[in-house]
């Protein structure tokens, strides 16, 4: 019993993770919170589940919706949020903006019934083992958290792109006097960031589903994930990440009555304390 | 969409007129007689629940275009309003509709806070109030209002009893329920809850979970270990399609039966859904899959129209709206007559409704139903509808009690289920 | 205080306002109550002005102070069985505490950790409302008929409710060009140098919010009484996104603008709703205008014209 609620923690703290990790890196680097990540996310979800309904393919679908969400991050990065650039909080006003607008245009778009991405057949059934019987797909999404932890750990700390970005982190104004186009790195990563919103969206429409209030929801859990974590620190997104999924399944089995408060009662300790998060460093 | 918008367009220009007309009322009354009767509609066409806003307004347009959109000779005039999903979005509009738009009723909301928000408003201005979904048990009980009326609508609690009878006779007896934690939860799972130990079975656990749970996967873990013969499902929305799929991906479905309130097997919900929904059983008044041939015509001329199987949402207000404009006959369209209109609302029995059989209304103003016990099956063409498989005749909201005796026990809560034990 | 009637144009333009703030009770009674919903957003919208355009903290957490003090009014006198004036006093009470808590906790952040912060402590009061059923009635609200209780027709409601508001906008334009209030800019443009010259930053930045919290409780104290009515969606974050929002399309800084921002934005869905049910759509594009092309708000906008002209001549 344990072992299976461990499980359904870790599972569900993957899913987290792949979105938190896309909103980390652009806050981290950009020094931009984008409220509208979630937005992304329902949208992500959304075209994976048209594309994949049209081809027949979990996996075009997957790349689909990826693909047009880094396209959609493009678009809002080089046609909205460029004109207010250096001043964080009307950024942050300007992304609620935009997602109040996505969030309608999905509505007008898909029309408001809940649907499911449909599970590949080898990602169907249950996996046994001993007395655990897990869902196949919740596996699944546990390993492709994995992957994207491990993908971006590499990006980050061994490739010459993850070096401007963690230069950028720390001191951005530094990075610049190098002459190197920040602007570029900016981009890419932004791009990045919402491809990974894309992806957690395809994975979270297929077992949490699609509706309209979806991408609030994700998106406080992804801001509790990124609060606990720290700007711009993947590693402080994996803890945020395993810190809710856990908090959030054991909270369900143990104080029902107080969901939610078991998530976000100790993120506001934490912060009273570390104001930054765990592994934030100051702007 | 158009009609909405022509709607909105026509109040527009009534509004620009009554605003001109503001110093001048006797005028406004003199035409009384031949104007319109103005209907108020208050829908969710935005936020969680705008796909069942979107039915809602369908069904009540699919009537009243049938029968030419008047009574008698009265053109009847319908001013849509979006409630956004949203108590106080709800509230305003109502308002709105009210004392600018000065509707002779209002009818509609979906979920129950902006439907109680509504009710609260009109019991300060006695505007008649018709909601065939805000199934909140008390307002056709314990505070009953006497202006709102639940046409074609029904209580939470109502339709939960013959399930449980159901449920005690094919055996079971050990039951665990699992609902959304409000109020709409706790009335349905306290009238299963309290039927079934009444009957001598045992509800072994209770899980009351918050609205828009992302992830089930804790709750079935717990389900699936108290060794229970069967699992009654109290969800709505997309919390009933994750339920579902999620008690199906973790193995419970063919394992355990799953009962769900009526709600959760919906058309609203099982219409995105496959092989995971089907065998799902529910009790209802509505079954979109009877072979009463009312509801086949019903269903077939709704499926023409709109391209989809209804939901409760469009047969609710289909039928509410048959309702009310009975009424109205009856009246000679003489809505200004707010007591004659609302005790005749009270009296009128409904005759060709989809249902195929004639529904009154009790003394509180909610509906006695022939109902059916019915399970989720696949149509020939694959669309999951839920077909009847028995049925209860003439449930009322008190069962089989005396109102005045049931009243005197508290309303359900998460605290109070009436559990026998 | 005299300086405010000094000149003749001022008296006119003073004159012009009381008209156009007594105007409404002359309108359809739908009409009463919408000026009534502005004034009272308005209120919610200068306390935000309070902390974000003075003190330089723009918080995400005031819908949940706002509504923490309705649902407390409502508890009291429609389940309490108190009478209103304390169910009202309690309210606000409340909310100052809450907000006092809320201080305390975030103060030691800035910039857009502190607007993160406040956001998920507003989180916190939501999650509490929809879940402490035996009080809040969870997703359903708590109801009331606090507005027949004391016989207010809509009418006597706004002319009460602009009577509070008069003296609650006067308290804080007193505070804001307090000593007080003069040290809390001090902070905003810059905290390091105040600290240096001995101020206690982070004590002057709690009683600021202490004090914000307690003008947004007045206005959810109102807000109780005109709606008889409270639930989850009053503490929601939508609830704090628009105080802020009616907040910065005023101006952030000028305190008044706050009734510029609350009428626009009511106004506008006032209209909007008329031909679409695209209002959330219509919302979003307004703050992304803003944001792009206005951010300093209207009377923030006027300000810098008139500023202008004045360097011209």
């Amino acid at each position: 019993m344990l072992a299976f609620q461990i499980m359904n923690g870790l599972t569900f703290a993957a899913l987290l993770f792949v979105v938190a990790s896309g909103f980390t890196l652009i806050f981290g680097l950009l020094r931009i919170v984008n409220l509208a990540h979630g937005a992304l996310y329902l949208f992500g979800g959304y075209i994976g589940f048209t594309i994949s309904k049209l081809t027949g393919s979990f996996l075009i679908g997957g790349i689909g919706a990826m693909l047009c969400v880094a396209i959609m991050g493009l678009l809002l990065d080089q046609g909205l949020l460029r004109f207010v650039r250096g001043f964080e909080l009307r950024q942050v006003m300007l992304t609620l903006g935009v997602a109040f607008v996505l969030n309608d245009l999905a509505l007008v778009m898909w029309g408001g019934d809940t649907f499911t991405v449909a599970t590949p057949e080898w990602l169907q059934g249950a996996v046994v083992i001993g007395s655990l019987f897990y869902p196949k797909f919740r596996i699944f999404v546990l390993v492709v958290g994995i992957l994207v932890f491990i993908s971006l750990w590499l990006l980050i700390n061994k490739t010459r792109l993850g070096a401007l970005i963690r230069a950028g982190v720390d001191d951005l104004e530094m990075v610049e006097a190098c002459g190197i186009d920040i602007r570029r790195v900016f981009l890419v990563t932004f791009m990045l960031g919402s491809a990974l919103a894309g992806l957690g969206g395809m994975l979270g429409g297929t077992f949490l589903a699609l509706y309209p209030s979806a991408d609030a929801e994700i998106l406080v859990f992804s801001l509790a994930v990124v609060i606990i974590g720290g700007r711009g620190s993947l590693v402080g997104a994996a803890i945020g990440s395993l810190l809710i999924g856990l908090l959030n399944t054991f909270g369900q089995v143990w104080f029902p009555q107080l969901a939610y408060f078991v998530i976000f009662g100790p993120m506001a300790v934490l912060l009273a304390f570390r104001p930054l998060g765990l592994f934030g460093k100051a702007a | 969409m158009s009609k909405i918008i022509t709607d909105r367009r026509s109040f527009l220009k009534s509004t620009t007129a009554a605003a001109a007309l503001v110093g001048m009322p006797a005028i406004v009354r003199a035409q009384g007689a031949s104007r319109p009767i103005k209907i108020g509609l208050l829908a969710p066409l935005t936020g969680v629940i705008a796909a069942g806003g979107k039915e809602l307004v369908e069904g009540f347009e699919m009537y009243w275009e049938q029968v030419g959109k008047k009574v008698g000779d009265r053109a009847v005039e319908i001013v849509i309003e979006d409630d956004a999903s949203n108590p106080d979005t709800s509230l305003q509009k109502a308002r709105r509709l009210v004392e600018q738009g000065n509707v002779d009723f209002l009818f509609g909301n979906i979920l129950a806070n902006t439907g109680l928000a509504v009710a609260n408003y009109v019991k300060g201005t006695g505007t008649p109030y018709f909601i065939p979904v805000i199934a909140a048990d008390d307002l056709t009980q314990r505070t009953r209002i006497p202006n709102v009326i639940r046409v074609a609508g029904y209580t939470a609690s109502q339709t939960a009893r013959p399930l449980a009878d159901w449920a005690y006779k094919q055996g079971y007896r050990k039951v665990a329920t699992i609902s959304q934690d409000y109020t709409f939860g706790h009335e349905q799972c306290g009238g299963f809850a309290q039927m079934f130990t009444e009957l001598g079975g045992k509800i072994t656990q209770q899980f009351w979970h918050p609205l828009n749970t992302a992830d089930f996967s804790p709750y079935l873990g717990q389900l699936a270990n108290l060794g229970v013969d069967a699992v009654f499902a109290m969800e709505t929305g997309a919390d009933a399609t994750r339920f579902i799929q999620q008690y199906a991906s973790f193995g419970l479905k063919g394992r355990i039966p799953l009962m769900g309130a009526m709600n959760a097997t919906d058309q609203s919900v099982i219409r995105t859904m496959s092989n995971e929904a089907e065998g799902i059983v529910s009790c209802a008044h509505f079954a979109e899959g009877s072979k009463e041939p009312a509801t086949v015509k019903f269903v077939a001329d709704y499926e023409k129209r709109y391209q989809k199987l209804p939901s409760i949402y469009g047969f609710s207000h289909y039928s509410g709206a048959m309702w009310v404009a009975e009424a109205l006959k009856t009246i000679k369209g003489n809505v200004e007559d707010r007591p004659l209109f609302l005790k005749t609302v009270l009296a009128t029995e409904l005759k060709d409704s989809p249902l195929g059989k004639t529904v009154k209304l009790d003394a509180y103003g909610n509906p006695i139903y022939d109902v059916s016990i019915r399970k989720v099956e696949k149509r020939a063409d694959g669309k999951l509808w839920n077909v009847p498989i028995t049925s209860y005749p003439q449930v009322s909201q008190f069962w089989k009690y005396d109102p005045e005796t049931y009243m005197k026990q508290p309303p359900y809560s998460r605290d109070f289920q009436g559990i026998k034990s | 205080m005299s300086a405010l009637f000094t000149s003749p144009l001022r008296i006119f333009w003073l004159a012009l306002l009381a008209c156009g703030m007594l105007a409404p009770l002359f309108l359809p009674t739908y009409y009463v109550s919408v000026a009534t919903q502005i004034l009272i957003f308005a209120v919610l919208a200068m306390s935000v002005d309070v902390l974000a355009g003075f003190a330089g903290r723009t918080p995400l957490c005031h819908g949940a102070i706002f509504g923490t003090s309705t649902y407390v009014v409502l508890y009291c006198a429609a389940h309490a069985g108190l009478p209103l004036p304390l169910a009202m006093l309690l309210g606000v009470l409340a909310a100052t505490v809450l907000a006092a808590v809320f201080g305390l906790l975030a103060v030691r952040t800035s910039g857009v950790y502190f607007l993160l912060l406040t956001l998920a402590l507003g989180l916190i009061v939501w999650g509490v409302c929809l879940r402490w059923t035996q009080v809040t009635g969870g997703e359903n609200g708590l109801r009331g008929q606090l507005r027949a209780q004391v016989g207010l027709s809509s009418r006597e409601l706004y002319a009460a409710v602009l009577f509070v508001v008069a003296i609650v906008t006067f308290a804080m334009w007193r505070f804001v060009r307090s000593p007080f209030g003069l040290t809390l800019r001090g902070v905003k443009d810059g905290e390091s140098r105040m600290s240096s010259l001995g101020y206690n930053v982070p004590l002057h930045l709690i009683i600021a919010f202490t004090a914000s919290g307690y003008f947004a409780g007045i206005a959810g104290a109102l807000y109780a009484v005109f709606n008889d009515f409270v639930s989850p969606s009053t503490v929601q974050l939508s609830q704090s996104v628009s105080g802020l929002l009616m907040a910065i399309v005023g101006g952030i800084g000028t305190l008044f603008g706050a009734f510029v921002g609350a009428f626009l934005i009511i106004a506008l869905e006032q209209a909007v709703s008329m031909f679409t049910e695209r209002w959330l759509m219509v919302l979003g594009l307004t703050f992304i205008g803003i944001m792009i092309f206005a951010p300093e708000g209207v009377l923030g906008k006027a300000r810098l014209i008139m500023a202008a002209r004045k360097l011209q001549k």
